[in-house]
Order: structure tokens, then sequence, then C-alpha cells
């Protein structure tokens, strides 16, 4: 029986969905049999993400309304083996799916899938609440920005009234240089104030737009300084003992000539 | 070292700190505000040690977080309906 996991944030725009195509790419990479399941009915983006959208015949409705099998709705990415999308519907509304069908749908796909990754809607209602209600772990993305974090400590709360296991934090578009000179929070700034385990950090990339520009998630890039830290979180993610990717401090000829003289570190 | 060009200007405090201090603040007022069940149960906590010195009016009784300028204050209003007698305390 494979892991349902909800990728979730509160705040929209944070990159949920780049995180979820990014994850499911990484996993599917390490060998494990991925399912993406986009939750955001009637603003599907996961497809467009992963670059599947031309290849899509049945959604999630679909599904749920007994028009099709599941297996029929899945989209198999051509990429890398294993790895499969269930896309939303674009026509309806959130309120066509219930948290029950949502469940028992999920529950079918972890019996074929090492991992069933539900990317969720922004926001905490309805599309939310159905994302949570099928899986049994969360992770929260999140930026180092003040509205960002509120709205993660907001569904941070949330989840922690359900019985699900602690949700993981991952902190995305981290900018080395800001922290650096002290106009971004760090990872200490984000664990004081969330009080929750860290998965990872990615770095601010502009390879992610050039990715997106393509459907062609950044993991499977070789140069992505993004890509990379993802393909870590994902073997964290698979229990492996790797150090968080070091995206706080910049990278560049300054920070090894500071760090050669031992100037500016601390 | 090699900030050339902050110096002779005003160092601000970094807005990181900024962030941190406005977030923590946010955070206790949110936290509180949507978690009546925490305020509930601090309130009956409460009652519950006044009660061994006061007499208070537990109808009357009103608990809430207040966010100020650099904090977060717990105000609480409790009527008072009478004092007990020292002896008669714990």
């Amino acid at each position: 029986m494979g892991e349902v996991w909800v990728i979730t944030s509160g705040k929209g725009g944070v990159g949920k969905t780049t995180a979820t195509a990014n994850l499911g790419t990484g996993l599917a990479l390490l060998g494990k049999r991925v399912a993406l399941v986009d939750a955001d009915i009637g603003l599907r983006n996961l497809d467009v993400v992963m670059g599947l959208e031309n290849r899509i015949v049945y959604d999630l409705v679909d599904v749920a309304e007994g028009y099709c099998r599941l297996r029929q709705a899945l989209v198999k990415d051509k990429r890398v083996e294993g790895l499969y999308l269930l896309p939303a519907a674009q026509t309806k509304d959130k309120t066509a799916v219930s948290p029950e069908q949502m469940r028992s749908l999920c529950q079918e796909l972890a019996r074929e899938f090492d991992y069933v990754l539900v990317d969720s809607p922004a926001g905490i209602e309805q599309g939310f609440r159905n994302a949570v209600a099928a899986a049994e772990k969360a992770i929260i993305v999140t930026t180092p920005e003040v509205a960002a974090v509120r709205d993660a400590d907001r569904v941070i709360g949330i989840l922690e009234a359900t019985e699900m296991a602690p949700p993981l934090l991952l902190i995305n578009r981290v900018r080395g240089d800001m922290v650096r000179r002290g106009d971004m929070m760090n990872l200490d700034d984000m664990v004081e104030v969330l009080a929750i385990e860290v998965l990872g950090a990615i770095p601010e990339d502009e390879q992610i737009i050039v990715s997106t520009n393509r459907g062609e998630p950044a993991v499977l890039v070789p140069h992505s300084r993004a890509g990379h830290a993802f393909r870590l979180v994902c073997r964290r993610l698979l229990g492996e003992n790797v150090s968080l990717p070091n995206v706080w401090e910049p990278d560049g000829w300054l920070l090894k000539l500071r760090r050669l003289i031992g100037a500016g570190s601390r | 070292m090699f900030n050339w060009r902050g110096r002779g200007q005003a160092v601000a405090s970094p807005s990181r700190e900024v962030a941190k201090e406005r977030l923590r603040l946010i955070l206790v007022h949110d936290r509180a505000g949507c978690s009546p069940e925490l305020l509930q149960a601090l309130k009956e906590e409460m009652v519950h040690a006044i009660s061994r010195y006061l007499e208070v009016d537990r109808e009357g009784m009103e608990i809430r977080v207040v966010t100020g300028e650099r904090q977060a204050v717990l105000a609480a209003s409790i009527p008072i309906r009478s004092v007990r007698r020292l002896g008669a305390t714990v």
C-alpha cells in the first residue's frame, strides 16, 4: 500500500504545483511508482507544468462520477518510468467531488502506486478540505515571506486538528543573497516561527520559469539549482539521511572568496 | 568587509528581523483567535485558580488577546463577587 501525501500551502502562488510536479518526477526518477493528482478542480495547472496537457482524455470528476475507470483517466508520463497524472476537471467547480470520493479514489491509487501526491488548491475551503481528506501525510509549501508564513501557520493549525501525521515544511524560493544581507528570513527563523519539521528548502531559480514554459519539471534539467534541491528533497522523503541543500547562501566567487578569507561568515 | 555600498548610510534594522517580529505578533493573535478552545481551556483554569481567593462572576468574565504595537496582550476582565477570607483558602 502506497502513501498518500497532500501538498498544500494556504496562500496561492508559493509553488505548490511546481513542488508537486518536481517531487513526483523526482520520486519516479528514484524508481518509485508515482501518481500525481490535481485536486484544483476548475483551475487545473499540474498538467501544464508537467507538459501533459495535450494527452488528457478523462479527468478526476469523470472518474468520481463513474464515466470512466480510474486507469483510463491516468496520463502516463513518457519521460520517466512509473509516473502518472490524474488531471483535474477544468469545467466543473470544486463541489463536483466530495471528500469521500477523493478518499476512495486516492485509496485505489495507493494500491497500485508507491506515492500518491495530491496537489491541493490554495485556500482553506472545500477544494482544500477534499485534498486533505484523502491524504495521510502533508507537505506545507511556503516562501520566506510574512503573508505566506502566516497562511502556512493557519493550515498547520487545521491539519494538527486532524488525525494526520505532523506536516513537513518545504521552504520555496529562497534567495541566498537576500538571506545573507538580512533581508530574508533564514531557516532558523522559519523553524522558530512555525515549529514544524523541515523537509527541505528550494532556492529561487530562473530555470523554474523556463521549465514551466517548456512543460518539463526542473528535476529533469541537469544544471537547475532548484532541480538539484528537489532531487535531494526527494531522497529525504524516502528516508535517506541527506543533509539539507544549502540554499541559504548565494553561490559564486564572492562567497568562496569570503569563505577563504574567513570574513563575513556568520 | 566587501560591502562598500552600505557604508556611511544609517543602518536600519534588517528587514528579516522586522518580518520575524511582525510574524510573531500576528501568529499569537491568529492562533488565539482561531482556536476558541484554547481560550476556553485557559479561562476554565484561570477561574479555577482565582476561585481559591475570590468569588468571581463566571458569566460576566471576558478574556481575549489584544495585539498592541510591540506585543500581544492577554486581556482578562473578571468581575469579582466577593473576596474570600484568607484563612479559608487552600
